[in-house]
């Protein structure tokens, strides 16, 4: 799952050239840091009027690819900030200039498809006067490689854009760098989801785990179950209609980002209840029905002909090949109380174990997803409980203690795992605690290689109980990019003054780009 | 303080409706009724009473008039209704407001009405169709403690003015009436003194982006006034100096490493005659930029490891025969205590002033921010009023600080008067602040961070000791914390749930 960085022989060479070269300089705020970097202290003027980011003469894409097209408008903006702070003619002193990024595909550019957990992201960068070089062998390792780039371009004193020398190779550390946001206990508007697409472009992540619904509010508009929205949500202007997630469908696939849809079932689905009759289990108190439901009721057929049109849907909307189904925190309690659930116990020999009810419920679910030809991605619980899971099931381990342990033990069973229960980024506490997150080492449980490698990755998680539009942005970043960088830089990149002295001005940066990054610490940005 | 009572009863009838579930804080006195009228934007007015005390081209009022306006109706024009002849004599709505004492031009008091029409503002609501109503209610209300603070640090982060300005419209919803302006600290000096334009020149980020102008000053003030804000200006000394000494050479102490200096420097130097001709030529300046009677003059967190290692401190503090830094500290705070005076400036100071046996003037009010030390907070508040002094709390509501989940309840919590005392002690609490220092807070957090967690502080201080029950809190927080987002404030959730209009990212 992880690249080899990709280097041509010409770059090698320009390598060794460069550093001997390579001295007392200070870095640029690269966030992440990339797997090699080489800066050289010769410097290159760039004129913004003087500059294009064009297609290589050899690229596989070509104008016709907007994904491309798109990325070099939107960098060269971010490179220049819209000429905001342009001061009219350049006018420099002779020095040397680069007048042209020029990005080359090598492979198949795949300009027209998703990402997927496969995606090259590696990339390579050579920049030297007057034309510099950006190689990736798909339009994924571009994307990262633009936003590098971006990064290396800064203003001198006297306003002038300037770079260095350089030559950097890179490639992600894990497949899957993901940020899940939780649009059920609170709605989040398509632009704030849009506007933390952005951010998370800026720090290299390429999963949006978005956890669409829950207990709280249903607010996917489905074709096939419009009534689930339309009693399911807080109110009918907060949905998203088919529309709406296609617009974020398509704005994350620009930035080389894919978006898992979680249904989280047979818990946390109150919601659920209000727009789909018999869906929900009836709790019983001493042998009456009562008002109050439960899980999802795993006894009836209904259930699973519900789930298989509506799985059939989101399978056909979201062209990931992941679905993730949830499986956390089911209570028991109420199933418990139901006579039906206990009859239908007893008749498939489950005894008084509801693990082997859910057991059973999960494995149907799993079921009708392979059947659509897709992929599952769980929580932990699934795993915990035994389920009888898909070779290829992905498992999340979420529960802070001992996650190190869960994941040799789930690795060891040989399931792919997602690591989040160091990232909860919604847990919030005074100063610094970027550092808490940065300092996780998501490989460090005992397991053989093979185990290491099915570790695909992790995910900053911000859930909604206590966050909406209003504060989000400045919650996530940039306490999410410390998570970036471990997920992104190679392991050794782990010197926290460093980090720190880096991720202050890449949160300037992400000020400067209209993101509202909070401070890390006292202090102040250039603008 | 003039009260301020509210009688809602306006023309046209209507049917049933919802309660004042939306009023934060809750006021003194309220009683409502089943009975609505509807409010018809186009017909609507705010009327003085022909014997107000106000009248027309009262700054204040004309101004709140028209804020109020917006913010009930929106600024948009609003058709006429179409109303029968008979009804149009019935439509006129009218909210008359009368003032017993004007003091339109003067610098607060005259909170007590605008916090009547932010009262108003708030017990109109919005049916389905897009009616106004407002139910028939009978309201009187002033607050329980006359100062009712927010804390902004725009040292360790500039805030831009606009945060500011903001920040007091929100305060004006939350009936705060005291913006405690922490304008400098060892991080940075953005406040720009003509008397020593040195000190932001050196002293801030950036002398020409990040510092406060005399005219952002002068606009703060003023928009503060008419609000019915007072802007207390904190200028912290001897310790929290650092970005001082830049732009006024020896003003600070030198510190040393044996018997050199070692080129970093402490609090300020007491020892010199020139930093007191410095602070009274400082001091005058700031004792006329800002009217409030009050100046804080901080005196927190003195750090003695500077001055003990500086042996010109050392001489003179055996000259003076000081024997703890303690006496070298309170030397220099009464000296500036009296430079102030003599300004006719009253003052606020940290508790460590009164912790360490400063001699003050009786009339100096002591605030207090230490939670356990030297003593439980609520020790502290009994011993500072015991001795006489006018006491405000702030420990418990550091807002800087921030834990999963709603917090909220534990600030709210809070009983100022919940020590030990003669009922004339607890007469001299005469309030509370809020507290968001910039360690970690600059614009990009600070309106969420703030609000709606401010606001049950707000409430603490302005309704009655009665005023506890958390559910009905929730209940209304919730839906106050709706209507901030309605006007625009990026207040944060304080559970599950949605407002009808939710925050639009820009």
């Amino acid at each position: 799952m992880r690249p080899s960085p990709h280097r041509t022989p010409e770059l090698l060479l320009a390598l060794l050239a460069l550093a001997a070269q390579a001295s007392a300089q200070q870095t640029p705020a690269l966030w992440p840091w990339p797997r090699s970097v080489k800066v050289s202290p010769e410097l290159l003027n760039i004129a913004p009027e003087n500059f294009l980011i064009s297609h290589g003469p050899n690229s596989t894409a070509d104008p016709s690819c907007s994904l491309l097209q798109e990325a070099f408008r939107r960098y060269y903006n971010y490179i220049f900030g819209f000429y905001k702070r342009h001061h009219g003619p350049a006018n420099f002193q002779g020095g040397a200039q680069l007048e042209q990024l020029q990005v080359s595909i090598t492979l198949q550019s795949q300009c027209d498809s998703f990402p997927t957990v496969s995606s090259d992201e590696s990339y390579s960068l050579l920049v030297q006067g007057p034309v510099a070089f950006l190689k990736a062998n798909r339009v994924w390792g571009a994307l990262r490689g633009l936003e590098t780039f971006s990064q290396l371009v800064y203003q001198d004193s006297y306003g002038a854009f300037t770079i260095n020398k350089s030559i950097i190779t890179d490639s992600p550390r894990f497949a899957h760098r993901g940020i899940l946001i939780d649009t059920s206990r609170h709605y989040l508007p398509v632009k704030t989801i849009l506007k933390t697409l952005d951010a998370m472009a800026f720090n290299k992540f390429n999963v949006l785990h978005w956890h669409i619904v829950d207990d709280q509010s249903f607010p996917y508009q489905s074709t096939a179950f419009p009534e689930l929205s339309n009693k399911g949500s807080y109110s009918l202007s907060h949905v998203y209609t088919p529309r709406d997630v296609q617009m974020v469908l398509e704005y994350a696939r620009f930035q080389g980002i894919r978006v898992i849809p979680e249904f989280d079932t047979p818990g946390h689905t109150q919601s659920w209840g209000k727009g789909q009759k018999d869906l929900l289990t009836p709790c019983y108190i001493e042998k009456k029905e009562t008002e109050r439901v439960g899980p999802i009721n795993p006894t009836l057929n209904t259930t699973y002909t519900f789930f298989n049109t509506f799985f059939n849907e989101i399978s056909s909307v979201f062209p990931d090949e992941f679905i993730h189904l949830g499986g956390d925190e089911v209570d028991f309690q109420c199933w418990s109380s139901n006579p039906n659930i206990q009859d239908f116990m007893q008749k498939k020999g489950f005894g008084k174990n509801f693990k082997r009810l859910e057991s059973f419920y999960i494995k149907n679910i799993l079921d009708i997803i392979t059947s659509l030809k897709k992929g599952s991605i769980v929580w932990q619980e699934v795993f915990d409980d035994k389920v009888e899971l898909q070779p290829d099931t992905v498992v999340e381990v979420w529960k802070n203690e001992n996650y190190l342990a869960k994941l040799e033990e789930v690795t060891f069973s040989g399931f792919k795992a997602i690591l989040s229960a160091p990232w909860y980024l919604d847990i919030i506490s005074y100063g610094q605690d970027w550092k808490k997150y940065y300092t996780v080492e998501p490989l460090k449980f005992d397991g053989s290689v093979k185990q290491k490698q099915l570790v695909i990755g992790g995910e900053a998680c911000l859930w909604g109980e206590y966050v909406d539009a209003t504060n989000l942005i400045p919650r996530l970043w940039p306490r999410a990019s410390a998570v970036g960088e471990r997920l992104w830089s190679p392991e050794t990149v782990i010197d926290i003054d460093d980090a720190y002295s880096r991720l202050v001005r890449h949160r300037c940066r992400m000020v400067s780009r209209g993101i509202a990054a909070q401070p890390l610490y006292t202090g102040h940005c250039g603008h | 303080m003039a009260g301020c009572r509210l009688w809602v009863s306006l023309l046209l009838a209507a049917a049933l409706a919802s309660s004042a579930t939306a009023v934060w804080p809750w006021p003194q006195y309220i009683q409502t009724y089943h009975r609505r009228y509807t409010l018809y934007p186009n017909n609507f007015q705010f009327r003085y009473h022909a014997a107000s005390a106000a009248q027309a081209g009262c700054v204040v009022l004309d101004e709140a008039f028209r804020r109020y306006r917006n913010l009930l109706f929106g600024s948009g024009s609003w058709p006429r209704p179409s109303f029968s002849r008979k009804q149009l004599i019935l439509g006129k709505n009218v909210l008359v407001v009368s003032v017993i004492t004007a003091e339109c031009n003067e610098f607060p008091n005259l909170e007590s009405v605008e916090n009547c029409l932010e009262t108003f503002s708030q017990l109109v609501w919005k049916s389905a169709e897009g009616t106004f109503f407002i139910n028939k209610t009978k309201i009187k209300d002033f607050p329980r403690f006359p100062h009712r603070g927010i804390l902004l640090d725009t040292s360790r982060h500039y805030l831009p003015l606009s945060s500011i300005l903001d920040t007091l419209d929100v305060m004006a919803y939350n009936k705060f009436n005291v913006f405690h302006w922490h304008l400098v600290d060892d991080s940075s000096f953005p406040y720009e003194s003509f008397t020593f334009p040195e000190l932001t020149r050196k002293g801030s980020y950036n002398p020409v982006t990040h510092i406060y102008t005399a005219q952002d000053v002068k606009e703060v003030i003023e928009y503060a006034r008419l609000r019915g804000i007072r802007v207390l200006a904190e200028f912290d000394t001897p310790g929290h100096t650092l970005s001082w000494g830049p732009g006024v050479p020896g003003l600070l102490t030198p510190c040393y490493s044996g018997s050199r200096p070692s080129g970093t420097f402490g609090p300020v130097n007491p020892s010199l005659n020139s930093t007191y001709d410095f602070m009274s030529t400082f001091f005058l300046e700031i004792s006329s930029v800002f009217p409030d009677f009050y100046l804080h003059l901080g005196g927190d967190e003195v750090d003695f490891t500077c001055w003990r290692s500086n042996p010109n401190i050392e001489a003179f503090m055996k000259k003076k025969g000081f024997s703890d830094f303690k006496q070298l500290e309170s030397f220099y705070i009464q000296t500036l205590l009296d430079i102030v005076s003599d300004y006719d400036k009253g003052y606020v100071v940290w508790q460590e002033v009164f912790d360490n046996k400063v001699k003050v003037r009786p009339d100096t009010i002591i605030q207090v921010w230490r939670e356990e030390i030297p003593v439980d907070y609520m020790k502290e508040m009994e011993e500072i009023t015991k001795a006489g002094f006018r006491a405000l709390l702030s420990a418990p509501w550091y807002l800087n600080r921030v834990t999963y989940g709603p917090d909220w309840k534990d600030m709210y919590k809070v009983e100022p008067l919940a020590f030990h005392g003669t009922s004339e002690q607890k007469g001299l609490v005469i309030g509370g602040e809020a507290c968001m220092w910039g360690e970690y807070v600059d614009s990009t957090n600070l309106v969420p961070r703030l609000w709606p967690r401010a606001g049950a502080i707000a409430e603490r201080l302005w309704s009655s000791n009665l005023t506890t029950n958390m559910d009905f809190a929730f209940k209304r927080l919730s839906h106050f914390r709706c209507e901030m987002l309605r006007r625009g404030v990026q207040a944060q959730p304080i559970s599950v749930g949605y407002c009808e209009q939710e925050f639009e990212q820009t």
